[in-house]
């Protein structure tokens, strides 16, 4: 019993009340939870669970699909091909963001405002114009062929896209983004004086870098990475415009497989061992850059 | 840990400093001896910190010279200077053990493994931590923190100790514990300390001299009794403890003795003025502990009859807001509560007096 009970001498009256009160705001949390648990099953676990049973009944329980696509060499191949082209792109994401993501971190605030708009604005470009634009900017009548053929520095035009070129400058300019926002936003949180003390306690700039500022930065360098890694395993379109014929990946044989030869349950089966392998990344993921790693969390 | 080896003479000579418009730093001259605790006191945008940050390598002086031990280092970066520094927010390095924080400047100095594992230990003990070596920043208390930031300053031996505030996050009893340790450590090691801090009581309490800082400029340097009963200036006395100020003249200079006129013409006289001549507007300042009650059958050079108007009971002291029967001034008294039977009342009138040494025309 409490003061305010011994006071009032109501007890049953105010218990109830108080039990009242904790029932809404367990409701209040439920309510707040219920849109975004509905985006998530309509939108995400009904598809999925769809492509699955898509993929193994046809219509009894077969597991053809998959048998079919780990006996033909070609299938795999691009498998591993699809993780190789999206590794490939978020090493170069990486080496290019870093900096960039730090320049962020660093500078004024004015510097920093006019870095950030470059940054964010070919958002408001839809990926397919970007990769149309590539193609103007890379053919082999295209604007930079042309400067360089005007200015003397080739004779004849290179080969600038439908190659693996070609897809990587695709890839890295729509994912880099990506790679920069969450590495900076890690930045941005690490406190400067650490970098001060460092100095003070005897270390070059150059140690500064390497002992405090990287190892306090790879949080960002995680996140940012996983990001531009998945995404560039779904990649389709800037693939399919700016590659040659062996750059494919994965979802562009799953489109063949829908749009032209109406092979659902075989489309849906390379979705899922897609899905599945992803999902691997996850615990190695957590392993080098899970947060309880750092700082004795 | 090297202990009773002296540390460094450091000397600042008419060091000046400005961002954008702002003098922060203005032509600051200072001499510090080799093992003295000096502490940089002033309220905060009074170009203290930057003072410190000069002298750590941070900030680059427009003008003037530092000296360490004679040797000028203003063109030296801060990784090379060999003096230690405890960060206002400890600056620990969150991804790194107690051990591989304390270590630290010991690797960049590529001192031997086992050379770092003993100094570490050794450190550790002095600071009264030893067992927590495997501990992150974050699993200790502030307390705990600060002494942490404290170890690692020290353990390469600098010559030099900076502190930028570092017991601003601390309640108020782990700090007045931190800085009875942190004297008692400074001197154990006889390193010279620079101590930067708003709080006047800190630097009362720690210090061997203060240099009282305002708008960039030092306005007394000296012992804490002197600062504290002998102020230079206005500024002094009004931030350094508490003061009564009643405005006016001097109207009469005989001997040491100064007769000074308040503008409602009551007259007081002082022994200690700052070098007023007759006529010339100052201050009276008078601390409120120095003013008594005057027993029955007793007198004092300067009494007056009061009206007690408030009274705040301390335990140790009587905080006392009086007003004087004559022209209404009014007072702040602390009384020291020596005799629980002597009863203060609220609205009584009594006679209070001071002691002509105890009050300074300024």
């Amino acid at each position: 019993m409490n003061s305010y009970e011994k006071r009032f001498g109501e007890p049953e009256l105010i218990s109830l009340t108080s039990k009242a009160l904790q029932r809404r705001a367990k409701t209040k949390w439920l309510l707040l939870l219920a849109l975004p648990l509905l985006v998530l099953l309509t939108l995400y676990a009904y598809p999925i669970s769809r492509m699955l049973l898509l993929s193994l009944f046809d219509p009894e329980f077969t597991m053809k699909n998959y048998i079919h696509f780990f006996k033909i060499s070609s299938y795999s191949y691009v498998l591993v091909n699809t993780f190789k082209m999206s590794i490939s792109v978020t090493v170069i994401c990486l080496l290019l963001g870093y900096p960039i993501a730090y320049l962020l971190s660093t500078t004024s605030s004015r510097i920093k405002n006019l870095l950030m708009i470059m940054v964010i604005l070919p958002f408001f470009t839809a990926f397919l114009v970007r990769t149309y634009a590539w193609m103007v900017i890379l053919g082999r009548t295209g604007v930079l062929n042309q400067l360089l053929i005007n200015w003397g520095f080739i004779s004849s035009p290179l080969k600038l896209m439908h190659n693996l070129f070609g897809v990587y400058v695709g890839m890295v300019q729509i994912l880099l983004p990506f790679m920069i926002l969450p590495t900076y936003s890690v930045m941005a949180g690490i406190n400067k004086d650490l970098m001060k003390a460092a100095e003070n306690l005897g270390a070059t700039p150059f140690r500064v870098f390497f002992h405090i500022f990287l190892p306090l930065s790879l949080p960002g360098v995680g996140g940012g990475s996983l990001l531009v890694f998945i995404i560039g395993l779904g990649f389709f379109i800037t693939p399919a415009l700016l590659g040659g014929i062996s750059d494919v990946m994965i979802s562009m044989f799953i489109e063949t497989q829908v749009n032209q030869l109406l092979n659902w349950g075989f489309a849906s089966a390379m979705a899922v061992i897609l899905l599945a392998v992803t999902l691997l990344i996850f615990p190695i993921y957590n392993r080098f850059f899970g947060m309880g790693k750092f700082m004795g969390r | 840990m090297e202990k009773g080896i002296k540390g460094a003479s450091i000397r600042l000579h008419n060091l000046t400093k400005q961002f954008g418009d702002v003098l922060a730093v203005n032509a600051i001259s200072l001499r510090i001896e080799p093992g003295e605790f000096i502490t940089l006191l002033g309220p905060s945008g009074s170009g203290k910190t930057t003072t410190l940050m000069m002298i750590a390598g941070f900030e680059i002086p427009d003008n003037g010279e530092i000296f360490i031990n004679d040797e000028k280092i203003m063109f030296k970066p801060p990784y090379k200077r060999e003096i230690g520094m405890v960060f206002q927010n400890y600056s620990l390095f969150p991804h790194m053990t107690v051990e591989r924080n304390i270590g630290f400047p010991l690797r960049m100095r590529k001192v031997g493994k086992k050379e770092i594992q003993k100094r570490v230990a050794e450190v550790l003990e002095l600071i009264k931590l030893s067992g927590y070596e495997k501990r992150f920043p974050r699993q200790l208390s502030g307390g705990q923190q600060q002494r942490v930031a404290l170890a690692r300053a020290l353990v390469f031996n600098p010559r030099v100790l900076l502190m930028d505030e570092p017991l601003g996050a601390l309640d108020k009893k782990l700090r007045e514990h931190m800085q009875l340790e942190i004297k008692q450590i400074t001197r154990l090691l006889n390193i010279t300390v620079v101590y930067v801090t708003h709080d006047q009581d800190e630097a009362l309490t720690m210090s061997d001299r203060i240099a009282v800082i305002n708008f960039g400029k030092i306005e007394q340097v000296g012992a804490p009794v002197e600062i504290y009963d002998n102020p230079k200036n206005f500024f002094v006395a009004d931030f350094i403890g508490e003061s009564n100020f009643i405005k006016g003249k001097i109207v009469e200079i005989s001997h040491q003795k100064s007769q000074f006129m308040s503008e409602t013409g009551l007259v007081f006289t002082s022994f200690i003025n700052r070098d007023k001549p007759i006529g010339e507007n100052g201050y009276l300042a008078i601390r409120p502990e120095k003013i008594s009650l005057v027993e029955q059958g007793q007198s004092s050079p300067n009494q007056f009859m009061v009206m007690i108007e408030e009274v705040a009971y301390l335990g140790d002291i009587t905080k006392l807001k009086v007003r004087l029967l004559k022209d209404g001034t009014e007072l702040l008294i602390k009384h020291q509560n020596k005799d629980s039977t002597q009863i203060i009342k609220m609205g009584e009138s009594v006679l209070i007096g001071w002691k002509e040494k105890d009050s300074c025309i300024l």
